[in-house]
């Protein structure tokens, strides 16, 4: 555990090779993202991960529509995944990436049916750096961004 | 009445008014009070207010008194609230790839782990 206020770490140790570890995080993320919390606070079908450096995590919502909210910064199968988080402090899609934060997420093996799973959310202040931005909500511009938005936001189709 | 400190309200629901954010971003702008932050918005005062409770009951403003009224203000230690909601959001992800993991995990020469 980090007592870094700009990052929130965690770890875990799961029961398994590290091969296993690594495909159950990057393959089921839909399945092991906790339900209740909603990314977007819009009906969400499932949420796909594209497992290569340059892809996206996205959602997919009920009407078809996707909401594109991170980048995959490396996939290295089967140590380590890193990936950006753009959204805001209030959930709101970021679209500058210099005030994105991003998540790593490192697999070790610590036995031949053993891995230690390390999860870093860092540079959270990227995102606090916002607040002042903050006193251009009440022109009514970038707020609020629902999916109507996103649809415009992602002008990458899902393939 | 103190400032809260610890909030009670999720804050991540506390912005997903529109009116409240409006009231959040006058607040943002300078330390103000309530009638101060209700003439520069189409709002009254008692719903002002309301909205500044919750504000601060999810962490992201403070108040402080200032003559016959309050001035409230931005809580920079706002991050704190997301710093919670994300460890639960991952702690969440993490316990739940614990458990699929190891329930999909079959192993080699293992015939307890096959089915029948």
């Amino acid at each position: 555990m980090t007592t870094a206020p700009t990052s929130v770490s965690l770890e875990i140790t799961v029961d398994v090779p590290v091969e296993h570890a690594f495909a159950t995080f990057t393959e089921r993320f839909d399945d092991i993202k906790p339900r209740e919390h909603n990314l977007l606070a819009v009906a969400i079908e499932r949420t796909v991960l594209e497992p290569r450096a340059g892809g996206t995590i996205h959602d997919i919502g009920a009407d078809g529509t996707t909401c594109t909210w991170s980048r995959v910064l490396a996939f290295e199968p089967p140590h380590r995944l890193v990936f950006s988080w753009d959204i805001g402090p209030t959930w709101q899609l970021e679209t500058d990436p210099d005030r994105c934060s991003e998540v790593e997420v490192t697999f070790t093996a610590v036995g031949p049916e053993r891995t230690r799973v390390d999860l870093e959310h860092r540079h959270l202040d990227r995102h606090g750096d916002g607040w002042e931005s903050l006193t251009s909500l009440g022109e009514g511009t970038g707020w609020p961004l629902y999916l109507d938005r996103y649809q415009d936001l992602t002008a990458n189709p899902v393939s | 009445m103190p400032t809260a400190t610890a909030p009670t309200i999720d804050p991540w629901h506390a912005l997903g008014d529109p009116t409240r954010r409006r009231v959040l971003a006058a607040v943002v702008e300078a330390p103000r009070s309530v009638t101060a932050i209700a003439d520069g918005l189409p709002v009254s005062r008692p719903a002002v207010s309301q909205h500044l409770k919750v504000l601060l009951d999810a962490g992201l403003v403070e108040a402080r008194p200032e003559g016959r009224q309050r001035l409230y203000s931005i809580r920079r230690a706002g991050l704190d609230p997301v710093r919670r909601e994300l460890e639960s959001f991952w702690g969440g992800t993490l316990t739940n790839l614990k458990l699929i993991a190891e329930q999909t995990y079959r192993r080699p020469h293992d015939p307890s782990q096959e089915q029948p």
